[in-house]
C-alpha cells in the first residue's frame, strides 16, 4: 500500500518516450540548458558506456573524445531537461560497462557496428 | 520539541522529484493526518494551552476501558497514537474536529519533523560522537580507539559526561526547517525536502513554524 504511493509519484514523472538504446550505442542527447535568460538546446554525442538500472534513479553515461580530451556526462534517465535521445548507431559490445574505452585512444577505441540482419 | 501546532504522520519512504527547471530534489513522503481533536487543555484548568490529537484510528474491540472513556467526548473512536500540541488558543478547535494537511501546511512552508531515530546498537566513538580516529597505517596501532579519557593522579577519575562508546540511536530527533515541496490532499500525503528521522512506517510529528 505505502510503496504504491511512491510508485505512483515516480510514475507521474517517468519518461516513457526514451528510445531503447543499449550500452555501446552511439547516441545524441539533446539537453535544454539555460544561458542567462535564454534557453537553448545543446547536443552531446558519444558512446553509451554505462547504464545504471533503477526506477527514478536510473541513469546512463555518454562518453566522447573532444579535442583529444575524453569527456563523460551522466544523465538521469527521467530528467525532464533532456529533450530527446537519438540513437545514431548500434554498437556490438560484449561488456555491460565499457570502462576499458577510457584507456584506449584513436582506432583502438572504435566500437564495431551491429550488422543488419 | 517546538511549541507549535502540528500533525502526526507516518513516514512512507523517500524518492526524488524534478522541479519545473530540471533539478532533482530528494524528498521524503509522509502520510500526515488526518488527526482528531480529543481534548483541549487550557491555562485555567491544566496550566497551559494545548490540544490533544489522535492519529491512526483503532478498532473499538481493541480499546481498553480508560481509552474508550477518554475517546467518548470527541466521539470519533479510539486512536493508536495520541499526542499534545501547544497552541495559543485552544478555543479555535472543537472536540472531534478533523485536522488535515491543508489546514496547517502549504507548499513552500518550512516545517520541523520530529521522530524516533533508528537504533544503531553499541557503537564506537567515531560513529557515535564523530571522533577523528587514528592513522590507518605507518605502524599505527591506534585506529578507531577513543584515545586518552582524562588525567592521571588528579582527579583519578573520569569526568562525568565523557564521550565514550555505547548505545546509539532510538532517541527522539527533531529535524528543523524542512521545505514542503508538495501536498497531495487526496492521498493525504506531503513531500518534504530531505530525510526525516526513523524507519519507514515510523511515527512522526510535523510542526508548523
Amino acid at each position: 500500500m505505502s510503496t504504491n504511493i511512491i510508485d505512483r509519484i515516480d510514475r507521474e514523472q517517468m519518461r516513457f518516450d526514451m528510445p531503447d538504446f543499449r550500452v555501446g550505442d552511439t547516441v545524441k542527447v539533446y539537453i535544454r540548458i539555460i544561458e542567462g535568460t535564454k534557453e537553448r538546446v545543446q547536443v552531446f554525442e558519444g558512446v553509451v558506456i554505462r547504464k545504471k538500472r533503477g526506477k527514478m534513479n536510473a541513469s546512463y553515461t555518454v562518453r566522447k573524445v573532444s579535442h583529444g580530451v575524453g569527456v563523460e556526462k551522466t544523465f538521469a534517465l527521467h530528467n525532464p531537461r533532456v529533450e530527446k535521445v537519438e540513437v545514431v548507431a548500434e554498437g556490438k559490445v560484449r561488456r555491460s560497462k565499457l570502462y576499458y574505452l577510457r584507456s584506449l585512444r584513436g582506432k583502438a577505441a572504435r566500437i564495431k557496428e551491429k550488422g543488419r540482419v | 520539541m517546538p511549541n507549535t501546532m502540528g500533525l502526526m504522520g507516518k513516514k512512507i519512504g523517500m524518492t526524488r522529484v524534478y522541479s519545473e527547471h530540471g533539478g532533482a530534489t530528494p524528498v521524503t513522503v509522509i502520510q500526515a493526518g488526518p488527526c482528531v481533536v480529543l481534548q483541549k487543555k487550557t491555562v485555567a484548568k491544566e496550566g497551559y494551552n494545548a490540544v490533544q490529537l489522535g492519529f491512526s484510528s483503532k478498532k473499538d474491540n481493541r480499546l481498553n476501558k480508560p481509552e474508550s472513556g477518554h475517546a467518548k467526548s470527541a466521539d470519533k473512536g479510539g486512536f493508536y497514537h495520541i499526542k499534545e500540541f501547544r497552541v495559543d488558543d485552544p478555543d479555535n478547535y472543537e472536540l472531534g474536529q478533523e485536522i488535515g494537511i491543508a489546514d496547517l501546511f502549504k507548499v513552500g512552508d518550512l516545517v520541523d519533523v520530529n521522530g524516533r531515530m533508528k537504533g544503531r546498537g553499541f557503537q564506537g566513538v567515531i560513529k557515535r560522537h564523530g571522533f577523528a580516529g587514528g592513522p590507518a597505517g605507518h605502524g599505527s596501532k591506534h585506529h578507531r580507539a577513543p584515545g586518552s579519557i582524562g588525567c592521571s593522579a588528579w582527579p583519578s577519575r573520569v569526568i562525568k559526561g565523557k564521550k565514550m562508546p555505547g548505545h546509539m540511536g532510538t532517541n527522539v530527533v527533531n529535524k528543523k526547517n524542512l521545505t514542503v515541496i508538495d501536498i497531495r490532499e487526496e492521498d493525504g500525503i506531503m513531500l518534504v525536502k530531505g530525510s526525516v528521522p526513523g524507519s519507514k512506517q515510523g511515527l512522526l510529528q510535523i510542526f508548523t513554524k
